[in-house]
């Protein structure tokens, strides 16, 4: 269960960037989770309740937006996306997959704030 | 006046602050010239017994060294240390995996220059060490023959994120039934491509193919430096 120590990342990332808006109340966190990232989205969200108490992001929201998988396949030669099962062959024509295009984004991508 | 809420772009990875010391960690080790290679595996897979296995047999051509983490006691360290390689322990306490600033701080006073081989041994967890980087070389993932075949399929981010798979304990494959094929056939579809070594550190079975393995990487990877002093 790693999710607390990276909620608490995500706090202490929020809080740097809100200090260059002065007095800001952050709001709401939005964040880009890759399925591929080891990171468990309901895990993470009780995390961050946790890692915002007592901190001025207390009763703040995480929101998050799910990244599918994106692979390369060699042989139809296009990005495709691959199914949560982490089968790591192409959908269509069944080929293996190695190279991962997306899908390991763990990423705070903007910051809901009162100014 | 007071108007709403206003959205401001951050776009930061979560885990920068490791990716910046693992990136510094594998410069630090690429000057030096020293392999390092990590071992992530559930609990109880061989990992310690693997890797002093690794450690002795190396130990008398080159100069080896292991980091290994636990959350608690030292047992690890004192049973590596049996291969008379320097070996320290990094205790995690309740963290669940090894970051790259615990492998920096646990390198203090050591001389990399002095090594040829660095082991670094993550805390048995297959799940939460993927997200970590520790500026390693190579990321071993161990799965023992008394676990199930599907182990791949049950932890596939793990298996995904490491370079090469190592089913350990072999010499218990026919009393555990294990079925090799349908092992090597689920990593590869967690990670098609990926290198694996079936080898048994009580026996001895396998492990000079994966010995090998480990000195063509680090001839590979580590070009004689003599050329680039500038």
């Amino acid at each position: 269960m790693h999710e607390l120590s990276i909620a608490l990342s995500i706090v202490e990332m929020a809080q740097d960037e809100a200090q260059r808006f002065g007095q800001a109340q952050v709001q709401a966190v939005h964040l880009r989770l890759g399925l591929l990232s080891g990171v468990a989205k309901e895990a993470l969200l009780s995390s961050y309740e946790m890692a915002c108490h007592s901190t001025p992001l207390e009763g703040s929201r995480l929101l998050i937006e799910e990244i599918p998988i994106e692979v390369f396949c060699p042989q139809c030669a296009v990005p495709r996306k691959i199914s949560t099962d982490l089968w790591f062959c192409c959908p269509q024509c069944g080929s293996p997959t190695p190279t991962i295009l997306h899908g390991k984004e763990l990423e705070v991508v903007a910051l809901e704030i009162q100014e | 006046m007071n108007s709403g809420p206003r959205l401001v772009e951050v776009r930061k990875n979560v885990l920068k602050q490791n990716d910046v010391v693992a990136r510094a960690l594998r410069e630090r080790f690429h000057e030096a010239g020293v392999l390092v290679a990590s071992l992530v595996s559930s609990p109880g897979s061989g990992k310690t017994a693997f890797l002093e296995k690794t450690l002795i047999s190396l130990r008398p051509r080159y100069r080896v060294a292991a980091l290994v983490g636990d959350l608690a006691t030292e047992n690890d360290a004192a049973r590596l240390a049996r291969s008379q390689a320097p070996v320290k322990q990094i205790i995690t306490g309740t963290v669940c995996h090894l970051e790259a600033a615990m492998v920096q701080s646990a390198l203090a006073g050591w001389n990399l220059n002095d090594l040829e081989f660095l082991f670094i041994e993550n805390v048995g967890n297959l799940v939460c060490p993927s997200s970590y980087d520790l500026g390693e070389d190579l990321r071993f993932v161990l799965i023992s023959v008394t676990e199930g075949e599907d182990k791949p399929l049950k932890y596939p981010t793990i298996f995904n994120g490491a370079d090469v798979a190592v089913i350990t304990k072999s010499d218990l494959g026919a009393a555990v039934e294990f079925d090799e094929a349908a092992a090597r056939c689920n990593i590869q579809a967690v990670r098609p491509g990926m290198e694996i070594f079936k080898l048994s550190a009580k026996t001895g079975e396998g492990m000079d193919k994966f010995l090998e393995f480990l000195e063509e990487r680090r001839l590979l990877s580590r070009p004689a430096p003599a050329a680039s002093i500038g």
